[in-house]
């Protein structure tokens, strides 16, 4: 009887939160599906992600920038974050502070910063065309995507790096050095390994996070063809509803498939931070 | 310790990176101070575009204040007492409820305001309001508190205080009053400053949900970087920024007492909240 009054009082706590979750989002969701297979294609929208050769494009520049732009900010931040962690040196920190400001910049912030350094006014523009007299401007375009998304995962996954650096036992990595293993040595042996749960990790949700990103392409060019780009360009400008419903839904689940593979493959230890 | 080439090496790469993130900020903060950036400083500092960004687009900043706090209290009252139950329903249905739960991060921010739009876009007086971008903004961070919130929760014996608790007397809403939400303070502090950046900062839902009456601070930096001079756009980013550091170093700060003053338990699941304003 007392265990049940328990659940009972339990449920009563989440219900506020679950009719929130069920209106907002679980409906939603649901209207996708109605509309996206509602069009004049049926249920084949679902499929025209793969069959229509424009959306398959748009949906393989998607996977290579994302793909790229993960490999790229792990090897960085990969490189940054253990470099902070194992050192320490006057400026460490106002080093670490300056790393992780951009923490909360959105995409449309991030875009701009790519447009200042890489646009038609930008820095990279005047110093290519001081040096070689031909002027370097690439933020309009997939480069400019790409240096972007890289810009907005860098702080993310050094301090991830950080963090799980810091739960490493010490003693493995002492009892690695009292055995005449070079520091590189240790960094492949010992570190790497044990940070490989936090890096599958980050990478996921870098990996998602810029397969579902919009402001940063929105900033710089419309006419960047990724896939959330020409859901928009669909829904707003041509106003193919169903076609764009279908193509978020399938954007939808490929994104949280993603991050439930990387929390299956990584255990339950990554399960609150991806 | 003595310092070879590979510590310098690794030093000019830090610096390098730390420069490729830090330049343009310090670019648009000089653009939108700068009387006319293609003549550079020489042309003379003004507060000109600060003014012109407070007369173009003050309403955003004010609109955008008033989701993230609307949206900090919805995620408060909904999210506290979800994480609560949760961290009592242990095993396969509780694992699936939270998975349920924090769905709305996993799916892009385009997908869920296009459904919203399909499902609620005829009830024109909701769809026209603020509250609408609210709805969006709750569902998103709402995973954020509740994470926040369950990691603290489940880094103490939460249930042989409630036990001791209960021995004396103490009913469920007392216990869940006086025990639990005072033990989770820090998880709902450094929550709290993640919704509240989040929502300050989110564009992916709200440019579908915004109209040209409902413009929240992002969708009007989108617009100032379309539309406006390059000094414009610079002095409002500087705003933004203005407005959203104080809130990234309150929250680094309300993570780390935690660290100090707890075991090595709770001191691992502080990274989770941190990790949460990772994601955004």
């Amino acid at each position: 009887m007392a265990v049940r009054a328990e659940q009972l009082r339990l449920t009563l706590l989440f219900v506020p939160a679950a009719a929130v979750l069920c209106a907002f989002f679980l409906i939603p969701l649901g209207s996708l599906l109605v509309v996206g297979a509602g069009g004049e294609f049926g249920l084949g929208a679902y499929a025209m992600v793969l069959t229509n050769s424009r959306y398959l494009r748009s949906l393989l520049s998607t996977i290579m920038v994302s793909g790229a732009v993960t490999a790229a900010t792990l090897a960085i931040s990969g490189i940054v974050g253990l470099f902070l962690f194992r050192n320490r040196f006057p400026g460490r920190s106002l080093l670490t502070a300056m790393l992780t400001l951009p923490l909360a910049f959105p995409g449309v912030v991030v875009g701009f910063m790519i447009i200042l350094l890489a646009g038609r006014q930008g820095l990279i523009g005047e110093m290519t065309a001081a040096l070689t007299g031909e002027r370097l401007v690439f933020a309009y375009s997939l480069s400019g995507l790409f240096a972007g998304y890289v810009y907005f995962s860098i702080p993310r996954v050094i301090l991830t790096v950080m963090a799980s650096a810091e739960k490493l036992d010490p003693d493995l990595e002492a009892a690695a050095r009292s055995l005449g293993a070079r520091p590189w040595q240790i960094v492949r042996d010992v570190i790497l390994p044990g940070l490989r749960p936090a890096l599958v990790a980050s990478g996921a949700i870098c990996f998602a996070t810029s397969m579902g990103a919009f402001g940063t392409a929105f900033t710089l060019a419309t006419n960047i063809e990724v896939l959330p780009m020409t859901i928009y360009t669909e829904f707003t400008l041509n106003a193919h509803i169903a076609v764009a419903a279908a193509l978020s839904l399938v954007l939808g689940a490929i994104t949280w498939l993603i991050l439930s593979l990387a929390r299956t493959v990584t255990g339950a230890a990554v399960a609150a931070s991806a | 310790m003595r310092r070879g080439g590979l510590f310098y090496a690794q030093l000019a790469f830090s610096l390098c990176v730390c420069s490729f993130l830090i330049v343009p900020v310090l670019m648009s903060v000089t653009a939108g101070f700068t009387a006319n950036y293609l003549h550079g400083v020489r042309s003379g500092l003004t507060l000109r575009w600060i003014g012109e960004v407070w007369g173009l687009y003050g309403d955003t900043i004010f609109r955008s204040m008033l989701v993230a706090l609307s949206c900090l209290c919805l995620t408060l009252a909904l999210g506290v007492p979800a994480a609560y139950a949760l961290l009592r329903w242990k095993g396969r249905l509780g694992r699936a409820v939270e998975e349920l739960l924090v769905m709305p991060v996993a799916v892009p921010g385009l997908a869920t305001a296009l459904g919203l739009i399909l499902a609620y876009g005829r009830f024109g007086a909701f769809r026209q309001s603020w509250l609408f971008i609210l709805a969006g903004h709750v569902v998103f961070t709402l995973p954020f508190m509740v994470r926040a919130v369950l990691a603290v929760l489940a880094s103490m014996d939460l249930l042989a205080l409630e036990e001791s608790a209960a021995s004396l007397g103490a009913g469920f809403w007392q216990r869940l009053w006086t025990i639990v939400i005072p033990n989770a303070r820090s998880g709902i502090l450094a929550g709290s400053m993640t919704v509240v950046t989040l929502s300050i900062g989110e564009f992916n839902l709200t440019w579908m949900l915004h109209t040209p009456l409902t413009k929240t601070l992002p969708v009007g930096l989108a617009d100032s970087y379309a539309s406006m001079r390059l000094e414009i756009g610079s002095a409002y980013t500087v705003v933004f920024i203005a407005m959203i550091v104080p809130l990234l170093v309150g929250l680094q700060w309300a993570a780390h007492p935690l660290k100090e003053t707890t075991r090595q338990g709770a001191a691992a699941s502080s990274s989770p909240a941190a990790a949460a304003a990772v994601q955004a």
